[in-house]
């Protein structure tokens, strides 16, 4: 039913509201398996959103999202959690469960979805653990991680089901420059090691040039431009410039839409 | 003029709603308690937090408002010369009121407030759409066992605080005032109905269990997921359940003992 | 795991302790150690009038309690109350002409059956009637009867 030359999610024509405000009117976005495909945009333009939307979270008003040929809101309640056993996605918090192990939250999935022994579970957890780097933080608690171990071990939860494709919200704001770098090459490598398709939301341009196949520019609910990350570092469009080159004056005015400034000094 | 019925109208509306996504997460919430059979442990994890944890206030305020009990009510006794009756009073107002009454007020501020706290901060903290990215349903996995303990916890709660209440009234009444200790029970035997007292205020805990759990519950999952949504969402968990406790008291009262 | 263990070992103390205060309650608070002593066997009595009595009001002998009323029923035929009573077994040797009162503890307490022994030598049985019996004294009708040979003392001087 589905070529390997199908793009695994296929949106199209997205329409979603919050309220009055139109988050997205009409996008879409094609993402090819086994690629990374970086979706960027200022903050507050509903990137975490289309994630939701993508893994089913939240319902759209119009247009369709297709996931491994699967339209994903038209699907029964069961077959979505199916589809989401085959979808990781690494939240901006880590989301880990805060009141159990580092072993715990990873062998979380696994003893919930996969019927296996208590010790192969043990052997898969290690391994994923091993494969982020922290085997050693078993048994610590979230609340004694770092930021960037916290996000290392929810990506170990993450793959622990071996997805076919992760989604990760916005995995560089706030971290310091190693963990950064940590996080740049376990997504590269684990992207490449397990044939994965990565899908990546963010708004740090220098970090996901650096690991994206393709990006997707996205500004006032519509895709502004998409391309190769080359293609769109030169770019002569004068709004993905400014946004690639992060220029602080351009098509998007430094200024807040305001009266004149003698007016409001003068005026009253 | 049609500002205000517009007002009035957009109120009305928002409460409907709340009421019915209140509903929703009940029914949702319901439907997980098959899972509950298979995984027994998540049950018991959660009885220790919302039970154990509030023995102790429990036991400290029943002991408390028993012995004040025994002391007005023996005064306004004496005046009459039925000091014997100290048993009846202090039982029948601890097992058909104050005990399934108070233990819910307590039980919403101690339990109550903590489930919904601890549900809005995962929330914030996107614990629960990292469960349902793990194709784990939040509400069976983490509602279902919390609302559960409350509903079983309640009636016992209760009645732990009517059995000190009459302990602690047995203590000031028969100890320090002086009332005859055969009398104390004797009166109270004969007049404490099993199934038109202690019953009834098993079902009303049982009432209030069911409430103060699912208001606390859908609290927390209705909150604004952010520090500020969190505090505000449990300041209403104490002020709606104190509200619905005392309000569906007075029906079942009228109810049960009415007729 | 030692840490599972005693939260399972908090539950059940909590559990256990919950249901041994709902068992205080049945058992020492409530009536239930009295209607559950209730092997015993049924005497009935007929009164004219019974004033306030219920049903699970007590039945005494010398003061002690003997038994509770089980039922009242109303005697169409006859125009009289049909008081049945549960007398426990252990009390088995009460005789069969025994005289069966309505008395009230104190002026404005509650009603209860008082039995006076006879001095037959055969005992009541199970299902058996108290033939001797006297009414509830009703207040209002005792005021009554005092004002009326008051005013009657009255007019015959």
């Amino acid at each position: 039913m589905t070529s390997d030359t199908e793009p695994l999610v296929k949106i199209r024509g997205l329409r979603f509201f919050r309220g009055e405000r139109a988050i997205f009117d009409g996008v879409d976005i094609d993402i090819t398996r086994g690629s990374i495909t970086a979706i960027m945009g200022p903050s507050g333009t509903g990137k975490t959103t289309l994630l939701k939307l993508i893994s089913g979270q939240l319902r759209p008003q119009g247009g369709t999202i297709e996931v491994n040929g699967q339209n994903i809101h038209q699907l029964s309640r069961r077959a979505l959690y199916r589809l989401r056993i085959r979808m990781g996605m690494l939240f901006q918090s880590g989301a880990l469960l805060t009141d159990v192990s580092v072993f715990d939250n990873v062998a979380y999935p696994l003893q919930e979805h996969a019927h296996l022994p208590p010790s192969m579970i043990r052997k898969l957890v290690m391994l994923k653990l091993e494969a982020v780097g922290l085997r050693g933080a078993r048994d610590l608690m979230p609340s004694a991680l770092s930021g960037g171990m916290a996000r290392r071990v929810a990506l170990a939860r993450a793959i622990a089901l071996d997805p076919m494709m992760i989604m990760y919200d916005e995995p560089f704001t706030g971290q310091d420059p190693i963990s950064l770098g940590v996080l740049v090459q376990l997504i590269r490598a684990l992207n490449d090691a397990s044939r994965l398709t990565s899908i990546i939301v963010s708004h740090d341009v220098q970090e996901t040039t650096e690991i994206a196949d393709y990006i997707y520019v996205i500004s006032d609910g519509r895709v502004i431009d998409h391309g190769p990350p080359d293609a769109m570092m030169h770019s002569d469009a004068p709004w993905t410039g400014q946004f690639m080159r992060g220029l602080a004056n351009g098509p998007v005015p430094f200024h807040y839409p305001a009266p004149g400034l003698e007016q409001d000094l003068l005026g009253a | 003029m049609l500002e205000q019925l517009a007002r009035l109208g957009r109120v009305g509306i928002s409460i409907l709603a709340h009421i019915g996504r209140g509903n929703i997460l009940l029914f949702h919430i319901l439907g997980g308690i098959g899972d509950i059979v298979v995984r027994p442990r998540l049950l018991i994890q959660q009885l220790y937090s919302v039970g154990v944890l509030s023995m102790l206030i429990i036991s400290v305020s029943g002991t408390f408002v028993g012995m004040v009990l025994a002391l007005q009510g023996y005064y306004t006794l004496s005046q009459f010369g039925a000091e014997q009756s100290l048993g009846v009073v202090v039982a029948a107002s601890l097992v058909r009121e104050l005990g399934p009454v108070v233990a819910a007020l307590l039980f919403a501020g101690r339990a109550g407030s903590a489930l919904t706290a601890e549900i809005g901060l995962m929330k914030a903290t996107e614990q629960l759409s990292g469960l349902e990215m793990m194709a784990v349903d939040p509400i069976r996995r983490i509602l279902t066992p919390r609302f559960l303990a409350g509903v079983i916890s309640m009636p016992l709660l209760a009645a732990l605080f009517s059995a000190l209440g009459i302990m602690g009234g047995y203590f000031v009444g028969v100890g320090l005032l002086g009332v005859d200790d055969g009398a104390f029970w004797s009166q109270m035997q004969s007049k404490i109905d099993l199934h038109e007292d202690i019953y009834n205020g098993v079902i009303k805990s049982f009432v209030f269990g069911w409430i103060c759990s699912w208001i606390a519950l859908f609290q927390g999952y209705d909150a604004v997921p952010t520090s500020e949504g969190v505090s505000r969402a449990t300041t209403r968990t104490v002020v709606h359940s104190s509200l619905a406790v005392l309000g569906i008291d007075f029906i079942l009262t009228a109810l049960m003992f009415g007729g | 795991m030692a840490n599972k263990r005693s939260i399972e070992i908090m539950v059940g103390v909590f559990i256990a302790v919950g249901l041994v205060a709902l068992f205080f309650l049945s058992m020492k608070v409530s009536n239930l150690s009295s209607m559950a002593g209730g092997e015993g066997y049924p005497v009935i009595a007929r009164f004219d009038n019974i004033g306030s009595l219920k049903v699970r009001s007590p039945v005494t002998m010398a003061g002690v309690r003997i038994g509770r009323v089980s039922a009242i029923d109303f005697d169409l035929e006859v125009y009289d109350a049909v008081v049945t009573m549960s007398v426990d077994s252990r009390y088995n040797t009460i005789p069969d002409d025994t005289f069966a009162k309505i008395f009230t503890a104190g002026l404005l307490g509650e009603q209860y059956i008082g039995l006076d022994p006879g001095g037959s030598e055969h005992y009541l049985k199970a299902g058996d009637q108290i033939q001797l019996t006297q009414s509830a004294l009703v207040l209002e009708e005792i005021i009554g009867q005092f004002l009326f040979s008051k005013a009657e003392e009255g007019s015959s001087e």
